[in-house]
């Protein structure tokens, strides 16, 4: 399946390679280079491309490609999938995925491949397991290494790879047996010029962070299950219960992961929280325009609206905007074009507002079309679909464990057309 | 690269400094004058000591190193034998980075490789499962042919070892040895088979994976596994998972009849027979109802794969939806968008072959994509890549109920920076033009005002798109050609010129007096324009030449001389064609005569095709449908045989089998649970205005016969099967279907599962139902169920525990368990309620169905007259209600009719009757002349049918409305079976 794995950085170096079959020479990199120069932009780089004796997918996460090459027929999309995972157990064991992690723990990423694909099958993924064969980095440990000449990696096969339930661990043990559930959702929207919605829709993930000890078995109920309209779980979840009584139960893998990812379906009846006022012109064969915008809050369940951050990609005739913003600041950087607002709370008594001129590149025809506005916000202790933890039990284990449940709303892919 | 090893060096050298000492100081002078090399040398001398040395931590630190340099690209080969010394060493992590270093070097020095191998196979027989499942994975990835043999030995043992873990790295070693010397495949088949018959779920995925690679066409080695690997399927890692998928798809096409003959039949009947008296055809129908049963065996892969849609892993639904897709008959199918629809939120790069395979599906069956049409509106921060494709699929799905909608979105889409994009837009609004015949004009006259675009990209193709256009429609469009003749003046592209004038010269004749101007301006910029213009100047002025010589008789002839001397030699040929075809001389023959009708000739209209059209032909999901190139060893789907092969194969001997029918016949009944999807399914159906009424009717009487059908033929084929295990499967029938309460636990008990594990979970859930149970008692809410119902409710519900455990395979039945709940005729809140009794019991009933049907029927709560220009109407979208699940959401509309601003537009509930709660939406600060907004409310009618009354006031008027509702949006859609129904109606 996958035959080696190159990873390149932003300026084009191929900076870690590995191989799980014979050796591929780095020059197969060059036809993705080919394929990036065309592109132009990093974002358009094409997944899958097709070269005379092999297939290179790739994917672009962090600044960085993660790219595979692949010899004969497989599902692209089990290779993306497959590469993504990698990427996120890197940031899983350095804390971030960067070249410079990855250069400096070149060691650990490379056992960590080698576990990973064996003959390019994926062999071990779950982090858990990960996390028993190689220990993840920490300065103490390299002290006590360094001292007692012990290693990172564990002797003995991880408990968790022959059981049924390969994502725990064994033997976990903490002293104050904690449950977090983040209840997270997203709206998606298309706002158009006249401000009706023209598409919104939530999406929803549960995130857990689970520092329990032993072997916990949790059920988590909701209040009003029937607002999830699409689900995709976790491995750890039991289908079958949460089909017949809608309820998610689960021995749940050890710290941070997600437990579902859902989709509400309420039509057109989703909230949209905030509100923008927006007058932005340019003139006729003049080289200056007027950019006016003021956001307020609209269904917002009486919750305060903060984290407010407005992104517009302006026109590329735009040279220079010179704008009074009455709160927060804003920055414009003449190069990506790019205006960033960064707002903050919104206090209904005074609404933000940010106004003033663009100067235009003169003799250049004036913009087509006004650039859309994307808009970041947060609120705190809300799910605007409404939905709501009923509560967490647990069983198999004797101790009483301390549970917490966290809402935010946040705005997805928030745009407004102008 | 230089600079990158330069300081890579430095850095060493620094770092080394103190360990080498003095023997290093004299040394670096002279290696400052060679340069990189001697101090590579250098180094790599400094790691051999380090790797021979008697301490651990130094050569941890080489090893460190090595890998350091391999990870790079560098050559560290020189290092062999120095490291392969420490192949044997106590120290795991020396080990490991050895194995690693190995792994990469051994096949260039292959000599020196074979001092390790007595260190494997020592290691092969380590009573460590880790050790010895590492010792296989190296020895079959060295690639050192001579060790083929002992390789052999080593898979061989290892696939008998009693550890899954090793056993699955024997799969592995299996591809390994295949690859490297193909000659054992015959031995490598035989471990194959085998390991198939392992009842790991560790070993499935490797395993299948082997098969795939060394012997796809052995399709009798999976018979008898096929079972399994189905209810394995759902404990498979994911990836396994995949692999298994795509390999069951491509099995089931080999053995089941296809399911999707009835419908295409039906279709074809329907269109050939139409003079055919209708009780001819109804036994055609009828005759081919018959003959189709769906195999048990193919039920159960597409059952068993369902509960995969919902995987967190895009792989995994990609395969599960293009099972459904190959597999599944065709009113099935629909369930797989929602999951698919899902994945679009994903990484870009997801994203990117998602679409792709929806846009293939797309223009096969629309049905299944419309409900989500708004999913693929395109935004501007998509990569181009994202929005083309989307563009693509709503282009697909275009038809006239929605295509108002589109075009106006389209709109945007026009004006987009991203000018490729708007490009394809244009594009897409051609393909829409030609598809639905409505709204031609329309389009038409959508892209004639593009063309006074400022954007030259944008105008180019509409004017190649709107020649496409009036190439189809052959009516008078005199005024389009003749605006687009004076575009020529200012259009630069080539194409878009060369689309123009070809316009001209076909419609000369429509246009008269602009034609010889046109060529007269060309033939003086001749020499100047592209070679695809050149082109059609020439073809312009030949058709010129032909209808009217006299105008233009001379102006042709000057472009002719030009084009004879032109650089290109294909203008110079075209030239001397045309010369000889249309000016007359001595020597021209009998063609010249025709030439009218060979330039002018009547040619047909291009079609406007999607890109995707011939991709159906490669299996969805796989890389060579990403590329529309067969890649190597994609493997055939072949087609649906006409008679299925002898099903008996897949039956697995005496005491396996008699388990496995049981379930399997027990599955049959269990049919009906997915009755939900039918519906749905349905939906779509009377959605797709396309689509007829008789043809959606008979399509569910096609699915009522085929679940008739399918339990006829589980019976029928357990029959046929050995007569050994035809007992055993009798009595097993008789059990199941007297002790129909205990079914479930039987079922979990004949699957492989830790019962240790089940025990304890059994009896957690007694605690946590006594838990729950005594919880909601107190809940202060179920006070308010009327107590008449209450008693109706709980004496009915009986606690049925059962065991849940991960590995209970086999679905729960809801319909089939005789337990049954009223279902109170009450708003969602109560029902809320009720679930929130109901967790921990598994036996819960009712079975809240999304809605089917959603009238769009509105109602009137304030007349324009009444309102003082205000008007509003209101309907119930029968969706929960997202401020409180006691309220039925309505939705108002909002319309302002008068010629001003209607300002401050809110609710007042001051005359609300008791009891009622209204939320009310968010005031409205102005609404426009003409404009109309739809905004959302609650109202809690406290279950009754009684008028809620309140105000809508503006900044000057309050006005008296109010909304009676209809019983029955009151109620909550319930699927229940006939027998429940009955017996709720019972009493």
């Amino acid at each position: 399946m996958i035959h080696s794995l190159f990873l390149i950085n932003c300026s084009g170096d191929i900076f870690l390679e590995k191989h799980w079959k014979s050796v591929v020479s780095q020059s197969v990199c060059d036809y993705f280079f080919e394929a990036q120069e065309k592109a132009a932009d990093v974002e358009n780089v094409p997944p899958v491309i097709s070269t005379p004796h092999h297939y290179l997918i790739s994917i672009y996460r962090d600044k960085l490609f993660f790219v595979s090459v692949i010899q004969t027929e497989v599902p692209p999309l089990f290779v993306i999938e497959f590469l993504h995972r990698v990427a996120d157990t890197f940031q899983d064991y350095f804390g971030e995925c960067s070249e410079a992690a990855i250069k400096d723990n070149v060691v650990i990423v490379y056992e960590l491949l080698e576990e990973m694909l064996d003959n390019g099958f994926p062999l071990a993924t779950e982090s858990n397991i990960l996390k028993e064969l190689i220990k993840p980095p920490t300065i103490l440990r390299s002290v006590v290494n360094s001292i007692t000449g012990s290693s990172n990696v564990g002797d003995t096969l991880p408990t968790g790879q022959l059981s049924n339930i390969p994502w725990r661990r064994a033997g976990v043990k903490y002293t104050n047996n904690e449950a977090y559930f983040d209840v997270i959702e997203e709206i998606d929207a298309i706002i158009d010029k006249s401000g009706s919605t023209v598409f919104a829709e939530i999406q929803g993930v549960i995130d857990a962070c689970i520092k329990l000890s032993g072997m916990p078995d949790l059920s988590l109920s909701f209040m009003n299950p029937r607002l999830l309209d699409d689900v995709s779980f976790h491995p750890c979840i039991r289908f079958k219960r949460w089909e017949s009584e809608r309820v998610l139960s689960f021995i749940p893998p050890d710290g941070n992961f997600r437990l579902i990812s859902y989709r509400v379906s309420s039509q057109n009846l989703v909230a949209i929280p905030v509100y923008v006022k927006h007058s932005i012109s340019f003139k006729e064969n003049s080289s200056c325009g007027r950019f006016d915008i003021t956001i307020g809050p609209k269904q917002n369940m009486g919750k305060t609206i903060e984290g407010i951050t407005v992104t517009v990609h302006m026109p590329k005739v735009v040279l220079n905007m010179n704008l009074t913003p009455t709160q927060g600041s804003y920055t414009f950087d003449p190069v990506t074009k790019v205006l960033t607002w960064d707002v903050g709370k919104i206090t209904p008594q005074k609404l933000p507002s940010l106004k003033g001129l663009v100067n235009l590149q003169s003799g250049a025809p004036k913009p087509e079309e006004n650039p859309s506005l994307n808009i970041q916000f947060k609120i705190q202790q809300l799910a605007i679909s409404g939905l709501k933890v009923n509560r967490l039990d647990m069983y198999g284990e004797k101790y009483k464990p301390f549970k917490g449940v966290k809402y935010i709303t946040k705005a997805g892919k928030f745009q407004v057309r102008t | 690269m230089a600079g990158n090893s330069l300081s890579y060096n430095d850095q060493l050298a620094g770092g080394e400094a103190p360990e080498l000492g003095q023997e290093a100081t004299p040394a670096t002078s002279p290696a400052g004058a060679f340069g990189l090399f001697s101090s590579d040398l250098k180094k790599n001398e400094d790691l051999k000591q380090m790797l021979e040395s008697n301490k651990d931590s130094a050569k941890l630190d080489a090893m460190k190193r090595i890998v350091g340099m391999i990870a790079k690209g560098k050559n560290a080969s020189e290092l062999f034998p120095a490291v392969v010394k420490n192949v044997a060493s106590k120290n795991i992590e020396i080990k490991k980075l050895v194995y690693v270093y190995l792994v990469r070097y051994a096949e260039e020095q292959q000599d020196l490789a074979l001092l390790s191998i007595s260190t494997f196979q020592r290691a092969l027989k380590d009573p460590n499962q880790l050790i010895r499942a590492s010792a296989l994975r190296v020895l079959s990835s060295i690639r050192v042919p001579i060790i083929v043999p002992i390789m052999m030995l080593a898979i061989k043992e290892a696939s008998a070892d009693l550890s899954p873990y090793v056993r699955k790295n024997a799969a592995h070693a299996i591809q390994k040895l295949y690859s490297l010397d193909p000659e054992q495949k015959e031995m490598l088949i035989e471990v194959i088979e085998k390991l198939l018959k392992d009842k790991s779920t560790l070993v499935a995925g490797s395993v299948v994976m082997a098969f795939e690679e060394v012997c796809p066409d052995r399709i009798d080695l999976i018979h008898r596994n096929y079972r399994k690997l189905c209810n394995l399927l759902v404990d498979v890692e994911e990836w396994g998972q995949v692999v298994i998928i795509h390999m069951l798809t491509r099995y089931a096409r080999t053995q089941f009849v296809s399911p999707w003959k009835e419908d295409d039949n039906l279709e074809e009947n329907s269109e050939k027979n139409f003079y055919e008296s209708d009780d001819e055809q109804k036994e055609k129908i009828d005759k081919i109802k018959k003959s189709y049963a769906m195999d048990p065996d193919h039920r159960l892969l597409i059952r068993n794969t369902k509960p995969l849609l919902q995987s967190r892993n895009g792989a995994v639904v990609m395969a599960v939806a293009q099972l459904y897709w190959h597999l599944s008959p065709k009113s099935e199918a629909g369930i797989i968008s929602k999951s698919l629809v899902r994945l679009l939120r994903s990484n870009r790069e997801v994203q990117y072959i998602v679409l792709q395979n929806i846009a293939t599906m797309s223009i096969q069956r629309k049905g299944m994509f419309e409900p989500y049409l708004k999913s693929f509106y395109v935004r501007s921060t998509d990569p181009t890549m994202i929005k083309t494709l989307k563009l693509e699929i709503l282009t697909n799905l275009a038809n006239e109920a929605n295509i108002s909608t589109l075009l106006r979105e389209f709109q945007t889409y026009v004006k987009s920076q991203d000018k490729q994009f708007a490009a394809a837009t244009i594009q897409a609004i051609g393909r829409c033009a030609t598809n639905i015949s409505e709204v031609t004009d329309t389009c038409l006259n959508g892209l004639v005002c593009l063309l006074s675009n400022r954007d030259e990209i944008v105008v180019a193709e509409s004017v190649v798109v709107i020649k496409k256009l009036l190439q189809m429609q052959p009516a008078q469009h005199g005024e389009i050609i003749k605006h687009m003749a004076k575009l020529l003046d200012s259009i630069t592209v080539p194409v878009a010129r060369a689309s123009i004038l070809w316009l001209i010269g076909e419609n000369c004749e429509r246009v008269p007096k602009i034609a010889p101007d046109v060529l007269r301006k060309m033939a003086k910029s001749f020499t100047g324009e592209d070679d695809l213009v050149k082109l059609q100047i020439l073809n312009l002025g030949a058709k010129l030449y032909l209808t009217n010589s006299k105008q233009t008789k001379l102006l042709t002839q000057y472009i002719l001389n030009l084009g004879k001397y032109d650089q290109n030699y294909d203008i110079r040929d075209r030239t001397r064609f045309i010369r000889q075809l249309i000016v007359p001389n001595e020597k021209s023959g009998a063609l010249s005569k025709y030439a009218k009708k060979i330039f002018l000739a009547q040619k047909p209209a291009p079609l406007l095709e999607s890109p995707f059209k011939d991709r159906d032909h490669f299996q969805l999901g796989t890389l060579s449908h990403t590329l529309n190139i067969k890649a190597s060893g994609y493997l055939e789907l072949s087609n649906w045989p006409e008679v299925a092969p002898d099903p008996s194969v897949r039956n697995v001997e005496v005491i396996e089998s008699a388990k496995e029918w049981t379930s399997v016949s027990g599955k049959a009944k269990k049919v009906k649970p997915d009755e939900k999807f039918y519906s749905e399914s349905e939906e779509d159906a009377s959605d797709d205005s396309s689509d007829s009424e008789s043809e959606t009717g008979s399509e569910s009487d096609d699915e009522e016969n085929e679940e008739a059908g399918s339990d006829e033929s589980s019976e029928y084929s357990s029959d046929e099967s050995d007569s050994e295990s035809d007992n055993k499967n009798q009595l097993a029938k008789c059990k199941s279907k007297t002790t129909e309460e205990s079914d479930p636990d039987e079922k979990t008990n004949s699957k492989l599962q830790s019962s240790d594990a089940s025990d304890s979970e059994s009896s957690s859930i007694e605690e946590s139902s006594s838990d729950s149970e005594s919880d909601t008692e107190s809940d202060y809410e179920s006070k308010k169920i009327s107590q008449k119902e209450e008693k109706k409710t709980w004496p009915e519900r009986k606690p049925n525990k059962k065991d849940v455990s991960l590995l209970d395979l086999d679905d729960f039945n809801q319909v089939s368990t005789p337990v049954a709940v009223l279902t109170p005729a009450i708003s969602p809140g109560l029902i809320a309620d009720l679930e929130g009794l109901n967790l921990s019991a598994s036996s819960s009933v009712i079975n809240v169905s999304t809605p089917i049907f959603v009238p769009m029927k509105t109602h009137e709560l304030l007349h324009r007259m009444s309102g003082k220009g205000l008007a509003a109407s209101y309907h119930f979208p029968r969706q929960p209600c997202i401020f409180c699940d006691k309220m039925v959401s309505v939705q108002v509309t909002l319309n302002n009719t008068t010629d001003q601003k209607i300002e401050n537009i809110h609710l007042s509930d001051q005359k609300l009757p008791s009891g009622m709660r209204m939320h009310m939406f968010s005031p409205i600060e102005s609404l426009e002349p003409g404009g109309s907004i739809t905004v959302a409310m609650g109202i809690d009618f406290c279950d009754s049918t009684q008028t809620a009354c309140f105000q809508l006031c503006t900044k000057d008027d309050c006005f008296n409305v109010n909304i009676q509702p209809p019983v029955g949006e009151l109620l909550l859609p319930v699927a229940m079976s006939e027998k429940d129904f009955r017996r709720e109606q019972g009493p």
